[in-house]
């Protein structure tokens, strides 16, 4: 295949999004400026302006009608896809990092870094139909774990809320009252920091990447562990394929140390594993950096990934992805 | 779901397969077309049943002469693609202009305009129900001769659905820094190197070790060396440990004969020696060889490998050679930069006659998509 480069970034990607019908790909970068690009040649269709920081992560309304922003100005903002014009901004006492949408885009789920004396917290707020009806009351407040907290998304109907971070625990949360359900143990869970969470397509189960150069996969619902995938390098982004049983692992060496290894030495590549089997089934070559970001299209036969280097490698799958055995 | 029938909307695309083309360098041409327009393309499947490889070949003849190229049925070789996206009504698609190649022809022969009337009219024949499409055309070549050309296209229709709303949205304005992009930003290119899924096992290599696997089954496990608690690999009394195990094999004599072979020895050889103090293994009962020897010995039996991919590690050759014999050595030269491997090992075998079916074996075989080099580590002098 050949990989379509967008090079819209001039820092480092942090996170990808396709929107439900996978026409549209959003990125995420260190530069302030969230990228909106066609998911099938790569062309740019717009930047939504208005960030004073880094963005941190993004999520896009199941009409694509919405996007929503986190960014290290201490704001989350809201944004009408098509005119890039800011609906509504958030405001916080630190860095914004995840940010997404409930089913059914009632409400959002917005993480804020520690900063100062002020501890990590996961923020709920509600999104109004209108935006001018917008407020920016939270709905609740989740406070508790040490460190950042680097993703939380909305567990199965919206009932729960499912954490990540530094501590590298996983946490799932009553989204209702803010109790705190479940937390992963420390013998089966990560050793190190949890870089990044995905669910799967239908929200059973879903994948957390960590820099202990492991993924693993879990129950939405119970926390129990159910796969494991051992890699070489620290996971900085994981991708699960919503057609085949394939997860998607991307990282690299610490981006301190790429300059003073030889490129050879990152292992920047996307690594492909069977989902059932947790065998490695290859990788994809190209980025200059780790990989920072990843996401798969909804069809399943197209997938991205942002690099370290500002790029953004759009993949459409050739025919014989699609038999590969193992 | 809302995804009923009503959101889809339906995309007729005909792709035509062009097989034949008469003066054009379509190899380059056609590349040209697919990285200038990455969105029309589209993946067309193969006509499913037989391959049709229709290539005409054009006749070239004086202009008088009153026969005109014979068409002739030839394999499918090399043919270039071009997809063009036409109105859903497909009736006009023959009047409009065939395929990219065309209008290059025209173009670029403006000499032959004026004398364009002293040919016959393009012929298009068909498409017939099995897609086959003829266009028949005639032109002069350089030389002043009259030319058929006979074009043979596969047309095979593709529909792709897509959502109405995608569809409206690929007609948004662009907005923020995409409205006053330069033309010339190129900012989304189309890498020039293809990628491909790599493959972590090359396919000859579970092939390898299934066999070295049949192998080691064939030997039975009637031969267990006592020495060193190898199966079916070598007899005791060849054992290539025997010297390295020497301590162990004090405590062997000093039992009563009747320890019998499938005994595992190998805590014996670690174990062996107990309270007594270190004995090189040069100098112990039964060692034969002097310090000098045992390096001159294994210097002779070890091999070279190169053209090492980066990634094979000591374990990968390890298991690579194990089919071949015991194995006393594997170094890996390392890199200091990268800390892979230089790309060449050396293996040491405990017997010469391994090491020399290694080499025979395994010189030229593909590894990790190079092919590995495999030789004496110093050259032999007989």
């Amino acid at each position: 295949m050949r990989p379509i480069l967008m090079k819209g970034h001039e820092r480092p990607l942090t996170f990808l999004k396709y929107n439900r019908d996978g026409d549209l790909l959003f990125s995420c970068a260190k530069d302030h400026t969230p990228t909106v690009w066609f998911a099938d040649n790569g062309e740019r269709l717009g930047t939504y302006r208005g960030h004073n920081g880094a963005v941190w992560s993004c999520d896009v309304s199941r009409d694509s009608m919405r996007l929503i922003t986190g960014s290290a100005d201490q704001t989350a903002k809201l944004w009408n896809v098509q005119t890039g014009a800011q609906l509504y901004t958030f405001n916080f006492d630190s860095p914004a990092r995840s940010v997404e949408f409930s089913v059914g885009d009632k409400l959002a789920v917005i993480t804020t870094d520690p900063f100062m004396e002020l501890t990590s917290a996961i923020h709920v707020k509600r999104i109004a139909r209108d935006p001018a009806d917008q407020t920016g009351e939270s709905v609740l407040v989740l406070k508790g774990p040490q460190g950042r907290i680097n993703r939380a998304v909305w567990g199965p109907l919206n009932r729960t809320i499912i954490s990540g971070g530094e501590d590298s625990v996983i946490r799932i949360w009553d989204s209702e009252t803010g109790k705190l359900l479940r937390e992963s143990d420390k013998e089966s869970g990560h050793k190190k920091t949890i870089t990044s969470l995905v669910k799967a397509a239908d929200g059973s189960h879903f994948l957390s990447g960590s820099l202990d150069k492991s993924a693993k996969l879990w129950d939405s619902r119970t926390l129990t562990l159910i796969k494991t995938y051992v890699t070489e390098r620290p996971v900085n982004a994981v991708a699960m394929s919503p057609l085949l049983d394939h997860v998607v692992l991307g990282g690299g060496q610490d981006a301190s140390a790429v300059t003073t290894t030889d490129h050879r030495a990152g292992k920047f590549e996307a690594k492909f594993y069977d989902k059932i089997l947790q065998e490695e089934i290859g990788g994809v070559k190209g980025h200059f950096g780790p990989i920072n970001a990843l996401a798969f299209n909804p069809d399943g036969k197209s997938f991205s990934s942002g690099g370290e280097d500002g790029y953004v490698r759009l993949h459409h799958f050739d025919p014989d992805y699609f038999n590969i055995k193992i | 779901m809302d995804r009923d029938a009503g959101n889809h909307k339906n995309q007729l695309f005909w792709a035509e397969e062009v097989d034949d083309e008469v003066e054009v360098d379509d190899g380059e041409n056609g590349d040209e077309l697919k990285a200038g327009n990455p969105n029309q393309l589209c993946w067309v499947d193969e006509v499913d049943d037989e391959e049709y490889g229709d290539e005409t070949e054009p006749g070239i003849y004086d202009v008088d002469d009153e026969e005109y190229g014979r068409d002739e049925l030839k394999p499918f070789q090399n043919p270039f693609v071009n997809y063009r996206t036409v109105p859903t009504n497909t009736g006009n698609a023959n009047k409009n202009k065939l395929c990219w190649a065309d209008e290059v022809d025209d173009d670029g022969d403006e000499l032959e305009v004026d004398l364009s009337s002293l040919l016959p009219p393009r012929e298009i024949i068909g498409p017939d129900e099995k897609g086959i499409k003829k266009v028949i055309e005639y032109k002069f070549n350089e030389a002043g001769q009259k030319v058929k050309v006979t074009s043979t296209y596969r047309v095979t229709k593709t529909v792709t659905k897509e959502y109405k709303r995608v569809a409206e949205r690929r007609s948004w304005a662009k907005f923020g820094d995409a409205v006053d992009e330069d033309v010339g930003s190129r900012l989304t290119v189309v890498s020039t190197e293809d990628v491909f899924l790599e493959r972590p096992r090359v396919a000859g290599e579970e092939e390898l070790e299934l066999k070295a696997k049949t192998e080691e089954k064939k030997g039975g496990f009637l031969m267990v060396c006592r020495t060193c608690g190898k199966k079916g690999d070598h007899f005791t009394a060849k054992c290539p440990y025997k010297d390295l195990i020497g301590a162990s094999s004090n405590n062997h004599d000093q039992r009563p004969s009747s320890s019998d072979g499938t005994v595992a020895s190998s805590s014996k050889a670690t174990g062996g020696g107990g309270g007594s103090t270190y004995v090189p293994p040069n100098q112990r009962q039964g060692a034969k060889l002097s310090g000098a020897d045992m390096k001159r010995r294994n210097e002779e039996n070890s091999i070279r490998v190169s053209n090492l991919s980066e990634d094979a590690q000591e374990s990968d050759l390890r298991e690579l050679f194990s089919p071949f014999g015991q194995i006393t050595r594997v170094y890996v030269a390392p890199d200091r930069n990268t800390g892979l491997n230089r790309g060449f090992a050396f293996i040491s075998f405990a017997r010469k006659e391994d090491a020399e079916k290694a080499i025979n074996m395994l010189d030229g075989y593909g590894y990790d998509s190079l092919i590995l080099k495999v030789e004496w580590s110093q050259p032999r002098s007989k």
